[in-house]
């Protein structure tokens, strides 16, 4: 599938990959350079990829809770929240984002790879609400601003005083040059960011206002490792459907304290005892540990396993996520990543590996 | 369409090499460098090793994958770039000049190509 960007992607000279079946851009140029304008500047992303789910009704709340591990109440209209749909079985379906859009209106976003997924899941998990799922997502195109300077290049097309009352994690419906959008505070780099979601058929209109200004497009190989320096999981990767966001480390998102929601007493079971967590790792060695490469212990018994893994452009050194068994105490142990037969010594360290200045 | 340099002798595997000492200076070329995306790791042959003409003799892996460094000529090493083992980006960003890789003390030369039927491969 191609996003409503295609040809533009093609016009700056991007080199496409295959992503979820879609054809997105791998990169335009030098890709650690993508990386550093973006932590440094601002850069600009197609995220039309992404799935967009639109659940309405009088029971929206109710239902978004007994859905989703979080608990939706609690997010004020016009605030976001990261959180994950899981299996009875307290595994990870995908991890999501969800904006409140008013009272009884929510927008579910999706991971590419796991949209029709989510939609459908909700959709059979409805049947007993009077909500309706309704799944936009390929009517829904969506680019994304994220570096220290992205305030400053929205600021010049929406009211700056609707800039500085849109705090993190937040979003209303505005418009730029005249098309209506939801602009949001959300992003995946690390950074300060706005993500603009709007109809297929204007978001090639607002992508080229971005290019116009001389904003950077930066393509999915620099998404990939500001994401990972940011800590930030990936389905694929760090999630998947053997995986709970108990291990993943992100119980903080699982509110036990709500009346009934699916996996909930799965998860509340393996709260008390988990067999992996997800570590950072950072290497001595400048090779990439990448996914599926063995952790390994002292006399060389695999402890764990490599779930990301790349040349940190922002620290200078090859940074990995990974699950590391439980039982390792970390006081003590000698961990290496055993990279094609090369045992490469490594040290645990908490994430996120980069984490932006206030 | 990228042009190569004319002074060079080039393999199949995408070394260049210069060879107008007796001592060979080896490195990939810039259509090499582009496929592979930004280089962050490189592995030399060590100084003083001997390497022979078709055989892998070192590593460049690139954020994207891992690649084989094959010895262009078979010969004694007498110099690596420490800079661009340190800094591999010079790779990227300047292949033919400071980004050359290492140099070997000719014993013979493997198949080669010019810079002619090296352009024809990559055209």
């Amino acid at each position: 599938m191609r996003t409503p960007l295609h040809e533009n992607h093609l016009a700056l000279g991007a080199q496409l990959t295959d992503f979820a079946g879609w054809q997105m851009p791998l990169k335009y140029g030098s890709e650690t350079t993508e990386h550093c304008t973006v932590r440094r500047d601002v850069g600009l992303f197609d995220l039309s990829h992404m799935g967009e789910i639109y659940v309405s009704g009088t029971h929206s709340t109710k239902f978004l809770n007994y859905a989703l591990i979080s608990d939706i109440s609690k997010v004020k209209v016009g605030k976001a929240k990261y959180t994950m749909i899981c299996t009875a079985d307290g595994d990870v379906i995908d991890d999501l984002v969800v904006y409140r859009l008013a009272d009884d209106e929510y927008l579910v976003v999706a991971n590419a790879s796991n949209a029709q997924v989510v939609s459908s899941e909700l959709t059979h998990r409805s049947h007993d609400f009077t909500v309706s799922v309704i799944d936009r997502s390929l009517e829904t195109g969506l680019v994304a601003l994220q570096g220290p300077q992205a305030k400053v290049v929205i600021s010049k097309f929406v009211s700056p005083n609707l800039i500085a009352e849109l705090k993190n994690y937040s979003c209303m419906q505005t418009e730029i040059i005249g098309i209506p959008i939801l602009l949001a505070r959300t992003g995946y780099t690390g950074e300060d960011g706005f993500e603009i979601f709007t109809s297929v058929d204007q978001i090639a209109r607002i992508w080229e206002l971005f290019i116009d200004e001389k904003i950077a497009p930066i393509g999915l190989a620099a998404r990939d490792t500001l994401r990972l320096e940011a800590g930030m999981p990936l389905y694929g990767h760090e999630l998947n459907l053997e995986i709970t966001p108990i291990h993943a480390g992100l119980s903080r998102i699982i509110a036990f304290d709500k009346s009934d929601f699916i996996g909930k007493s799965a998860l509340l079971k393996l709260s008390e005892q988990i067999d992996r967590k997800l570590v950072g790792i950072e290497l001595e060695t400048r090779r990439i540990a990448r996914a599926g490469f063995n952790l390994v212990d002292e006399s060389g018994i695999v402890v764990g396993q490599v779930t990301s893994g790349a040349f940190s452009p922002s620290l200078g050194k090859s940074i990995a996520m990974a699950y590391l068994n439980s039982n390792i105490d970390l006081a003590t142990a000698k961990i290496s990543v055993d990279i094609r037969g090369n045992v490469e010594p490594a040290i645990v360290v908490n994430l996120p590996f980069y984490r932006r200045e206030e | 369409m990228m042009s190569v340099p004319t002074n060079l002798n080039y393999t199949a595997e995408h070394e260049w090499l210069d060879t107008t000492s007796g001592t060979a200076t080896v490195g990939i070329t810039l259509y090499a460098a582009d496929a592979l995306g930004d280089v962050v790791f490189v592995k030399l042959p060590d100084i003083g090793s001997s390497v022979t003409a078709g055989q892998v003799c070192g590593e460049l892996e690139s954020t994207k994958s891992l690649s084989d460094l094959y010895a262009p000529v078979t010969g004694k090493v007498v110099e690596t770039n420490l800079a661009a083992v340190e800094n591999p980006a010079m790779i990227n960003q300047d292949p033919y000049g400071a980004g050359w890789l290492f140099k070997v003390e000719i014993a013979s030369l493997g198949s080669l190509l010019t810079a002619q039927e090296y352009q024809a491969q990559i055209s």
